[in-house]
């Protein structure tokens, strides 16, 4: 169990002293957000309709962008398999390091999103669907961030293919992400964020295995 | 459990796995196939637009139907293919398995296409629109995605014996994941209640129009499974060219790999 937590910690502590990478992101995700107005005119009725919308489009792309970092130079540096070869499974790193890649890339977007939510003029119940949506669905997101990442790691070139291959699986989180901010049905919302969770708990406990496979393969 | 026992005489698995055997034995299987397809395709086509009657409310542009549906069928019938390959890919390291899958992607993602094309064709004249987001037409979108996902992801990699792996666990994951999408997108649209109105009470079909309908899905089927052994047999054959040059590069000792 303390090596799991040690690969968190490595994880943290590489991310945060080389710096730049955590703020990056923020502000890529605020960046999506600020564009936004411009490209729909400064209509506040617009806005709020969209803002669901956009938070997790934003989102989604700020995932999708963080995921070179996931496995790829712990892959060229040779510490994945490094990593093969000590009493953790793979399987455990993988997930060590998926709770690592949420905590340096999914919570900081929910600390921004109150952020985005003042410049879409969204009220406080739906602020407040939102953020619990975000934590509910960033955990998938990042699962199949992660899945994606490690199926392109062996890729000299595979920077696109990674986000390509993985944004129609992750539909029916920005689905569902975007439900749980519905207006138009009464029950959408709890039902949403029931779906959310459960798409969660599916993809972080079954990602790791499909993902370690990847890696023992592109590893060989 | 490695290596084949050479002394006895091929088992089934061996004549299915054996690139060398394959091609021998599907050698004569194409042309029949191929005979076949061209008469369920005369035969369907025929009654398809000749013998049977156009529909009371949409007329003649029911016959889409015929080429609609079976592609639709086909675009969900590849994934499967795809799938069931992967788990051959992974579990017994099957070479044929790789190149079925291979060979697939491109089949199913045309079928797709297809089905696309011939759906929004037939909308505009009954519904009035090109596109609507309806939940079938979106998840079909989806599916279409998903498999030049898996195209271009095939292409990215150098060594196919590394990618077919790789590629089968990515297959695997979106077979998971298909039926998740196809669920919360048909939500999204109960959620969005579209204007539209065309799920008319499904009218019972008409024998006149089943049985071509039946017989282009034959048509279609065998035209897939035609396509993919000769996709099959031309890959097995790509690899071997491959093959061969590298050796013959290394024979005239140019590069050293």
């Amino acid at each position: 169990m303390s090596a799991f937590f040690a690969v968190i910690a490595r994880d943290l502590k590489l991310s945060l002293r080389l710096g730049g990478d955590v703020l990056t992101l923020l502000l890529f995700f605020l960046s999506i957000g600020v564009v936004v107005p411009f490209a729909v005119g400064p209509d506040r009725v617009l806005l709020a309709a969209i803002a669901p919308a956009m938070i997790w489009v934003a989102a989604l792309l700020a995932q999708l962008l963080s995921h070179d970092r996931l496995f790829r130079s712990d892959f060229e540096d040779g510490s994945l398999i490094a990593f093969r070869h000590g009493s953790l499974s793979l399987e455990a790193i993988v997930f060590a390091k998926l709770v690592a890649h949420w905590l340096l890339s999914g919570l900081p977007l929910i600390v921004a999103a109150p952020a985005l939510g003042l410049l879409f003029g969204m009220d406080g119940a739906m602020l407040g669907a939102a953020l619990l949506g975000l934590l509910l669905g960033t955990p998938a997101l990042a699962a199949f961030v992660a899945l994606s990442a490690a199926v392109t790691v062996g890729l000299k070139r595979g920077g696109l293919v990674a986000p390509v291959l993985i944004l129609p699986l992750t539909l029916p989180v920005l689905i569902f992400g975007a439900g749980t901010m519905s207006r138009s049905a009464m029950g959408a919302s709890g039902q949403a964020m029931l779906f959310l969770a459960a798409l969660s708990l599916l993809t972080v406990a079954l990602v790791p295995f499909a993902a370690a496979l990847a890696l023992r393969i592109s590893g060989e | 459990m490695s290596g084949i026992d050479n002394s006895a005489e091929p088992g089934w698995f061996t004549r299915i796995a054996h690139p060398g055997l394959f091609l021998q034995w599907s050698r004569h299987l194409v042309i029949p196939l191929a005979v076949v397809t061209a008469v369920l395709f005369a035969v369907g086509l025929y009654y398809g637009f000749a013998a049977s009657p156009g529909e009371r409310y949409m007329g003649d542009t029911v016959r889409i139907m015929y080429v609609h549906v079976p592609t639709a069928w086909l675009s969900q019938f590849c994934y499967g293919v795809m799938a069931v390959s992967a788990i051959g890919t992974l579990v017994w390291r099957h070479p044929m398995a790789d190149v079925s899958q291979k060979a697939a992607a491109p089949l199913g993602a045309a079928f797709t296409a297809v089905a696309l094309f011939t759906g929004s064709m037939w909308g505009r004249p009954t519904w009035g629109t090109f596109w609507e987001w309806d939940g079938r037409m979106t998840s079909t979108l989806v599916l279409l995605f998903i498999y030049l996902g898996i195209i271009a992801l095939w292409r990215a990699f150098d060594d196919q014996l590394k990618a077919a792996r790789i590629v089968a666990v990515f297959t695997l994951v979106g077979a998971v994941n298909i039926p998740i999408i196809k669920f919360s997108v048909d939500w999204w649209q109960t959620l969005h209640q579209p204007a539209s109105v065309f799920r008319a009470d499904g009218p019972t079909i008409d024998a006149a129009i089943l049985v071509p309908l039946f017989v282009m899905t034959f048509a279609f089927s065998f035209l897939f499974l035609t396509l993919h052994l000769v996709r099959m047999r031309t890959e097995i054959g790509k690899r071997r060219v491959h093959a061969l040059e590298r050796a013959a590069a290394r024979a005239a000792g140019g590069a050293n790999d």
